[in-house]
């Protein structure tokens, strides 16, 4: 099981709820069918507005993103109940998401379907870091380690929900531990 | 306990449970939707596999609502994959948007977006139908693909939003494991003064503990002034948790829901017994807040999230390009009686857009009199294109043909529940919540205005 991650963090702020994330007009696309997973991460973070991003997180075109991590404030992932929005960034290549604070549904969301990791930090990283800057991230240490300056971040260890995301979600999950028959 | 952990004992068959524990809990009912619907049986299929056969066909309610009025061939392809569905399991409750049972669903933009394009079976937006419908019950367990499903709480039950592939286990097993939630208690007292609505009291709650504030717990509302509010008005509430960031919102049982969920469920012959929860001495809460109803004033939340409290009356300067009555928390029949009796015999100055939240309540509204005409004329008359084609509408946004959606960064003022960036269409739009009362004075005026300007004098 993977769990070092290096490479660019895409860096939002307080606050960025699923629309944001993964705009409702996008949401006739099924994530179960595999062409229209593949359309949702093209769509992810396509609902930011670019006065405060700038950047986009997939280009223009493409399917997948450049950046495996993403660094937010509090209140990630707020709003509505879709699975498309962490399956959204899945799809797109994040493969954690360091925030403040997550809203409970997301969060529940990125374990169940085993998308991506979701990791709480106390430190404000996205006061820390700026988009393209590269990290770490180690899930064993809970330490986020920035490239250029070497200073290492804790973040809070994931507990019970890290055997779930490392199963590949909760049905895998709960059929390795017996919850459900194999 | 709480009136939380006492439900979810109940459904997880222990005597006890407590705040921090995660427990499996029995679903009663599982409803979803035309946006989460198609996913969530996807991953039952995948999960349980093709031949597999939900847990109980009769508590799976399956409501088409959010993309139904569209010509996006995508969304009416999805009314389509639920109604395949329902025929392979044999769902009791399905609430089509055609009558057709091996029908296509496909809407027809040549028509318009004002006259009435569904069937007779059609129920409108989920969380308003599962309540016409008899579906929300007291003491029970209700999970749904969709964020508002905490709006049944008002019902003395347990009801919250969960995703996809939580639902997608539910399906097929019936159960959940959940983590008990901790427990706001906002005790409420008094009564709302005329131009109030239920929709400030939960901004007012809202602004108070932050649109984060509730996150992983339950808010639970009693007091004396619970008895001061209608159902409807419990449903605004209840159905706003989660713009805190609440796990779920519920009431007391009193005689109101009582007479309510009777009614309901016998007149479209659903489950009519059920066991409700009461407060018990040891209840354990985190926060306290008291709500003194008289006091409170037409509230706003301003762009960019539910949270961003101001009173009406301080936002004077605030000019609009549009304003929205609609959905599951703000487009009840008592929302739009609210609106109506401001907006009567006056005329907006901004386009207004009206969407009842199920065709029940076009009927309502159609059907009430107010002397020589119809509420549903009043409307018109002062000037709102008001809908037949009762569902979510533009309060998601939705695809770009949606009626009422923001294809423009425009100003509305709204009486629905969400105003993240982007929520009601453009990017770059801005929503700003109130009630339906707050809607209607600010649609007369262009801009920002407490409805108490507008009222009777003496
Ligand atoms: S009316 Fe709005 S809030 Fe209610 S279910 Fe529909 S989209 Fe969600």
């Amino acid at each position: 099981m993977q769990s070092v991650f290096t490479g660019p963090v895409f860096v939002v702020r307080d606050n960025i709820d699923t629309d944001q994330i993964i705009p409702a007009q996008y949401l006739n696309l099924v994530p179960t069918i595999p062409d229209e997973y593949e359309k949702l991460g093209a769509y992810a973070f396509a609902g930011l507005p670019e006065s405060a991003n700038p950047e986009r997180y997939v280009k223009e075109g493409q399917l997948d993103s450049e950046y495996p991590i993403v660094v937010a404030g509090r209140n990630f992932g707020c709003g509505s109940s879709r699975e498309h929005a962490p399956i959204a960034l899945g799809s797109a290549g994040c493969k954690v998401v360091l925030a403040e604070s997550f809203a409970r549904i997301f969060f529940r969301n990125s374990v169940a379907t085993g998308e991506l990791y979701p990791c709480e930090s106390p430190d404000r990283l996205c006061d820390a870091f700026k988009t393209g800057d590269v990290v770490t991230v180690d899930l064993d240490a809970g330490t986020v380690t920035a490239k250029s300056t070497g200073k290492v971040y804790k973040f809070k260890p994931l507990g019970d929900v890290r055997p779930v995301v490392d199963a590949g979600g909760l049905f895998n999950y709960a059929r390795n531990t017996g919850m459900i028959p194999k | 306990m709480t009136l939380t952990e006492t439900i979810l004992a109940r459904a997880a068959g222990k005597a006890r449970v407590q705040a921090g524990d995660n427990v499996w809990v029995q679903a009663d009912i599982l409803m979803t939707h035309d946006v989460c619907g198609p996913g969530t049986i996807g991953v039952f299929k995948r999960e349980f596999g093709q031949t597999a056969k939900v847990w109980d066909p009769n508590k799976v309610v399956i409501i088409p609502d959010h993309y139904i009025f569209t010509a996006d061939s995508k969304s009416n392809r999805n009314v389509d994959i639920l109604r395949d569905f329902v025929r392979e399991q044999g769902i009791g409750y399905f609430y089509d948007v055609i009558d057709d049972p091996s029908g296509h669903w496909v809407f027809d933009p040549s028509r318009g977006s004002l006259k009435r394009q569904h069937g007779a079976h059609y129920a409108g937006v989920c969380h308003t139908a599962l309540t016409q419908k008899g579906h929300t019950r007291p003491g029970e367990v209700l999970f749904g693909t969709d964020s508002h499903t905490c709006m049944a709480g008002a019902f003395n039950e347990f009801a919250t939003g969960i995703g996809n592939t939580d639902a997608g286990f539910v399906m097929g097993t019936g159960k959940l494991l959940l983590k008990v939630p901790e427990t706001m208690h906002f005790r409420l007292e008094g009564k709302l003064q005329p131009g109030v609505m239920a929709k400030d009291i939960i901004l007012h709650c809202i602004g108070e503990i932050g649109f984060d504030g509730a996150t992983y717990r339950a808010m639970q509302f009693d007091g004396p002034g619970v008895a001061n509010l209608s159902m409807d008005d419990r449903m605004t509430i209840a159905n706003m948790a989660i713009e805190a960031g609440g796990k779920n919102g519920i009431f007391e049982f009193d005689a109101q829901t009582q007479a309510y969920v009777d009614y309901r469920c016998k007149l479209n012959g659903t489950k009519a017994a059920y066991e409700p929860v009461a407060r018990d001495k040891d209840e354990k809460f985190v926060y306290e807040l008291v709500v003194d109803l008289g006091k409170l004033e037409p509230t706003v939340a301003c762009h960019p999230n539910p949270g961003q409290r101001k009173l009406a009356k301080e936002l004077g300067s605030i000019k609009l390009d549009r304003a929205y009555v609609g959905s599951c928390t703000g487009g009840k029949t008592s929302d739009f009686l609210e609106f109506a009796a401001v907006l009567r015999g006056r005329r907006v100055v901004i386009d207004t857009f009206g969407v009842p939240a199920t065709p029940e309540i076009v009927h309502d509204l159609q059907s009430a009199r107010w002397g020589d005409k119809t509420v549903w004329q009043v409307l018109t008359e002062a000037g709102v294109q008001m809908t037949e084609n009762a569902g979510c509408a533009a309060c998601l946004g939705g695809p770009v043909d949606t009626f009422g959606r923001m294809n423009a960064p425009l100003k509305c003022i709204s009486a629905t529940n969400r105003n993240f960036p982007g929520r009601m269409g453009h990017k770059d739009s801005q929503v700003f919540l109130a009630s339906p009362a707050t809607v209607a004075a600010s649609a007369l005026t262009g801009k920002i205005t407490d409805p108490r300007e507008f009222l009777p004098k003496g």
